[in-house]
């Protein structure tokens, strides 16, 4: 599988490691218990298009959400993530 | 000297006649010629016998002349390079080659295992799952070796391969997988567009198919088009030619993998090359020109020697001018396999019969046989008469139900061809099946790939030109060339027409898969026993699951597998195809990452100086670190370790501990943001001090600990374990770029740019005042315990020190840039001569971590929450923090969770051992009574006897308790009592101090 790193260009597979599911937002401090355990634990594993966290840590050290097809690995749309490089969001 | 050679033509053949190559076949020494593989060199020199097959021991002979080769496998080479089930097909021949065949003891012609064909009802399909199935006992001791040595094929060599293998990556526009008709059309169509262009080709020559049947290409015999076609593609700078490589595999993305035989075809590779090399090849586009397998017919014999594929007779005759039969008999159901009488004719050698499966036969075939004096049979052959000695003798069942007889002592069969699928079919693609020439052919192909003539299902050779040359130039073209293609190669096709022929009912074995010695009336036992689905066949069966993956045998399984169901054979499917095409060495894989190369090292910057010192190393994931550094007249490790602990107690001692990760943060936020990734605080920590700091994962489980310091208000510098640099750098960028992408810090991992050592003992502050500028105060008000600052160090050189302490005892720690690394350890030795500077290793400071109760590796273990260890108390409640919500679930703050306590065994003279189990006193040892373990254990210098950690049940609770530690893996089980996880100062004022 090869990454198009939005930095790096394209990249083989070995340089990226995998997170997972990016579709869970990281909670309010103040949003309970329930909302944390469902953030840490529910995941998403669809047989089909997927929005992923992976990590260029063989490059330029950026979070990248990767759009993928599960099913086929056919990768279409990779974007870093919102605090990517130098930039701080709102600034 | 040439040798008998006593079956190899006169003239013609692609083999250079004057270079005699003298090789050894079962300590027999023979001859061939340069251009021969064994197996062709074997046919000259009229060897037919040249295996026993894997179950029954039959007699076996060569079957094909390519990489399909289900039967002639030997062990090729000796010693450390003993190679076992090489096809001989395959095996480029060598001077001074040596080739052993395989599973028959104690000959090749006197085989005792053969007897197995006696006992062969219980080899049937399903065997192993069937037989010896009770008791379990008595499949471990006496039936599995027992089948182990009668079936089976080559040995291994046993002893570590001596050669390199390399790999490497390729990138192009296309990649071609053979160089037949159709993959020269593509090259040249594809090259001439501009394209840059990878051909690979397994056979050590260019050609393919043309190689061994002729044609006229242009107007030009096809040998000359084919070296014309060579010659205007080396030329091309952006063309690269590989022989002796196969494509193997596809795998996203346009990501190939091919292996070449770089150095197969010589009796060890020259000084500094490598056996073997595995390539990667990205190519946007690749083009299948992998041909077509000529498929047998299953009757009873067909496994005689002598019975050979009708094309690979015609290879071993044009190609290597090397006969197999003096009179052939040639049994087939289509056009195609006529040739292998042309050829016959050609050669000057005997036609016996052509046994013709179809109907009809062409006027032109007809009027060849009256000319070479050779009756055409209507009919199928139904049994073999010959053994190990060969075919002699050919039983007929004439259309219409008579028989007759031929004799010949060769038998070509044609049952047809195969396109080569598996490429196309790779990423779970099933074939499409086409009733015209009764064979699977690719229906689509992975992204990017596209098959091309005989590979997809075009025999005639105008055809494959045509496929080929344009699937070359629209591969160019979708890569982005616009090059011109010029003009396309053409040439007539011929007539192909075939009469499926499967399986010839009759009586005595009939083999379908040759390798694995599965017959037909194993596959038609399988479907009687209720295996409909071809995946289950052909694990029932093994058909197909040899190291050839039944490329002579998969479609004719099938077919008569939906001869007894009543299937169709498209209705029947294909099992899954799955790479690689070919065996591929596990070396080639492996390629330079063995032995020491299995992983990178990283060494420490005073390693070349400990090594001087004669420090034992330890791994510690990709580190080598001291261990200990032993003396001379020390009696074991333990009197090392125990000597360097009193040296740091009592005096002063040094260690490298330049393997902890260190990351800089810096930023106006760096504060805030570590607030939220430790549980405790760090925005309120001053400048110029240090503190430990604890991270949980988002589930409340303790991730890992560190010292970290803040040396500017916008700048703090944080340390990791060793086990866990990588990690947890990779976890703060998480943090800071996807969780909290607000905050204004930035993160640069300088874990290889700073050396760091621990300098401990009471005596540290003399060693420093002889190594720090003396401007700088190292006062205990001057430089208090958990302070941090840059320091100029004596000659000027600006340095990092921190005053922490992992031993208990008055420390600090230094860090300089790690090119200064090895200079400061000997700086450190010379300066410490005065006080008996002592370095001390990983061990030492194990011991002294235990004595002073810190946690480690062991009691951070994944499955402990900051309670656990004792710090519960640093979680902060006044700020958010990673894990802060689920470390409060209910069975996290559970009363009753095992928790870290110091252990020490009641017998002071006794050793305690990690990974004992605590089982309170009076209670059998068992899952119910386990309270949990010891973790960590040292012999204590302090104590003057062992001591440990542990996680136990209400640990803390417990302090003074006798319980058991029960060890079954070593059989002790002694009583241990529950302490203070401190045995070393407990009040800390040895540190402090
Ligand atoms: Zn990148």
């Amino acid at each position: 599988m090869r990454i198009i790193c939005p930095f790096c260009g394209e990249r083989e597979l070995g340089e990226f490691t995998y997170l997972g599911d990016a579709k869970p937002q990281r909670p309010a401090a103040d949003a309970g218990e329930d909302a944390v355990y469902d953030y840490v634990y529910l995941r998403d594993n669809i047989a089909g298009v997927m929005s992923e966290h992976w990590y260029h840590g063989g490059g330029c050290r950026t979070w990248l959400k990767v759009t993928r097809n599960t099913l086929t690995h056919e990768i279409s749309a990779v974007e870093p993530a919102a605090g990517a490089g130098a930039a701080k969001v709102g600034a | 000297m040439r040798g008998d050679q006593a079956n190899r033509l006169n003239n013609g053949g692609l083999i250079d006649r004057s270079i005699a190559l003298n090789f050894r076949f079962d300590g027999k020494t023979l001859f061939g010629f340069k251009g021969d593989t064994l197996a062709s060199a074997l046919v000259a020199n009229g060897v037919k016998l040249v295996g026993r097959s894997f179950k029954y021991h039959r007699p076996r002979g060569i079957l094909t002349a390519g990489s399909e080769e289900p039967n002639a496998l030997v062990e090729l080479r000796s010693g450390a390079r003993r190679e076992p089930n090489t096809k001989a097909t395959t095996a480029e021949l060598y001077e001074g080659l040596e080739a052993a065949s395989q599973n028959r003891w104690p000959s090749l012609n006197f085989d005792v295992m053969s007897v197995n064909q006696l006992f062969a009802p219980i080899f049937v399909a399903g065997f192993y799952y069937k037989t010896f199935m009770w008791p379990a006992k008595f499949w471990e001791a006496i039936y599995e070796p027992a089948i182990r040595r009668a079936a089976g094929l080559g040995r291994a060599a046993q002893v570590s391969d001596p050669d390199h293998y390399d790999k490497v990556w390729a990138h192009c526009d296309v990649v071609i997988a053979g160089s037949g008709p159709a993959g020269l059309a593509a090259a040249l169509a594809a090259a001439r567009c501009g394209a840059r262009v990878i051909l690979c080709e397994e056979d050590f020559v260019l050609g393919g198919r043309l190689l061994a049947d002729s044609g006229m290409i242009d107007g030009l015999p096809a040998a000359e088009w084919v070296a014309r076609a060579v010659a205007e593609l080396s030329a091309m700078p952006d063309v690269r030619i590989m022989t002796r490589t196969t494509l193997f595999g596809v795998y996203d993305g346009g990501t190939y993998g091919a292996i070449e035989r770089v150095n197969d075809h010589l009796p060890t590779p020259p000084e500094h090359q490598v056996r073997q090399r595995l390539w990667r090849i990205v190519a946007k586009r690749c083009v299948v020109a992998a041909g077509a397998i000529e498929r047998p017919i299953v009757f009873a014999g067909n496994d005689t020697p002598g019975v050979m594929m009708a094309s690979a007779m015609r290879s071993y005759i044009n190609r290597y001018a090397a006969t197999p039969a003096r009179r052939i008999a040639l049994f087939t159901n289509n056009e195609d396999g006529w040739r292998t009488a042309e050829t016959a004719i050609a050669a000057g050698l005997q036609v016996a019969a052509v046994i013709d499966a179809r109907p009809d036969v062409s006027p032109a075939h007809r009027s060849l046989a009256s000319k070479g004096g050779f009756p055409v049979l209507h009919g199928a052959v139904a049994d073999v008469d010959g053994g190990k000695g060969g075919v002699r003798k050919i039983s007929v069942s004439l259309t219409g139900g008579a028989r007759a007889e031929v004799e010949a002592d060769g038998l070509a069969v044609s049952g047809g061809w195969n396109p080569a699928v598996g490429l196309t079919s790779y990423h779970r693609g099933r074939p499409k099946w086409r009733d015209d020439i009764a064979a699977f052919v690719p229906d689509g192909a992975p992204p990017g790939m596209v098959a091309a003539g005989a590979a997809n299902g075009s025999f005639g050779l105008g055809a494959c030109l045509r496929e080929g040359f344009e699937a070359g130039a629209a591969a160019a073209r979708d890569a982005g060339r616009s090059g011109n293609a010029g003009s396309m190669p053409v040439a007539d096709d011929e007539a192909f027409s075939i009469t499926p022929l499967w399986h010839v009912a009759g009586k005595g074995k009939a083999f379908v898969d040759q390798q694995h010695d599965v017959t037909a009336s194993d596959v038609e036992l399988a479907q009687r026993e209720g295996f409909q689905s071809v995946e289950h066949l052909k694990r029932y069966t093994t058909l197909g699951m040899a190291t050839d993956q039944g490329k002579t045998s998969n479609v004719a399984g099938l077919a008569i597998m939906a001869a007894v169901s009543g299937k169709s054979i498209p209705e029947t499917g294909t099992t899954i195809y799955r790479p690689p095409y070919v065996p591929v060495a596990i070396g080639a894989f492996a390629g330079h990452h063995r032995d020491e190369n299995f992983h990178a090292t990283r060494l420490t910057p005073s390693h070349h100086w400990a090594a001087e010192q004669g420090a034992i190393f330890i791994d510690t994931g990709l580190w080598k670190r001291a261990q200990w550094y032993p003396r001379t007249g020390e009696k074991d490790w333990l009197e090392s370790v125990t000597r360097e602990v009193k040296a740091v107690r009592g005096g002063v001692g040094f260690c490298d501990v330049s393997t902890l990760g260190k990351i800089d943060v810096h930023g106006p936020d760096a504060g805030a943001f570590l607030d939220r990734v430790y549980i405790n605080a760090f925005s309120s920590l001053a400048v110029g001090k240090a503190r430990y700091g604890l991270m949980l994962r988002e589930d409340g489980i303790v991730y890992d600990d560190g010292t970290t310091s803040r040396l500017a208000e916008d700048h703090y510098f944080l340390t990791t374990t060793t086990a866990k640099a990588g990690l947890v750098m990779q976890h703060l960028e998480f943090c800071r770029q996807v969780l909290f992408p607000e905050l204004d810090v930035q993160l640069t991992s300088v874990s290889d740019q700073w050396a760091q050592f621990s300098i401990a003992g009471p005596r540290t502050r003399d060693l420093l005042k002889e190594v720090v500028d003396p401007a700088e105060d190292l006062s205990n008000e001057g430089f208090p315990f958990m302070g941090a600052r840059e320091v100029r160090l004596r000659g000027g050189l600006k340095a990092r020190l921190f005053r922490i302490s992992f031993s208990g005892e008055m420390a600090f720690e230094i860090s300089v840039p790690a090119r200064y690394g090895e200079a400061m350890a000997r700086n450190l030795m010379i300066a410490g001569k005065p006080f008996g500077l002592t370095p001390y290793g990983t061990e030492a400071l194990g011991v002294m971590r235990i004595e002073k109760g810190h946690v480690a590796g062991p009691e951070l273990n994944g499955t402990t929450t900051a309670g656990d260890l004792g710090l519960g108390k640093m979680m902060s409640t006044k700020k958010d923090f990673i894990g802060r919500v689920m470390a409060g679930r209910e069975a996290l703050v559970a009363p009753n969770r095992q928790v870290v306590v110091g252990i020490k065994p009641t017998d002071k003279a006794r050793r305690l051992r990690s990974g004992a189990h605590i089982i309170p006193k009076g209670e059998t040892p068992g899952p119910d009574n386990d309270q949990g373990y010891v973790t960590s254990v040292c012999f204590s210098p302090v104590l003057d006897q062992w001591i440990g950690l542990g996680l136990v049940e209400r640990g803390r609770e417990r302090i003074g308790e006798i319980v058991r530690a029960h060890d079954p893996l070593r059989g002790e089980d002694y009583d241990v009592e529950l302490c203070n996880s401190v045995f070393y100062d407990p009040d800390g004022g040895r540190q402090r101090g």
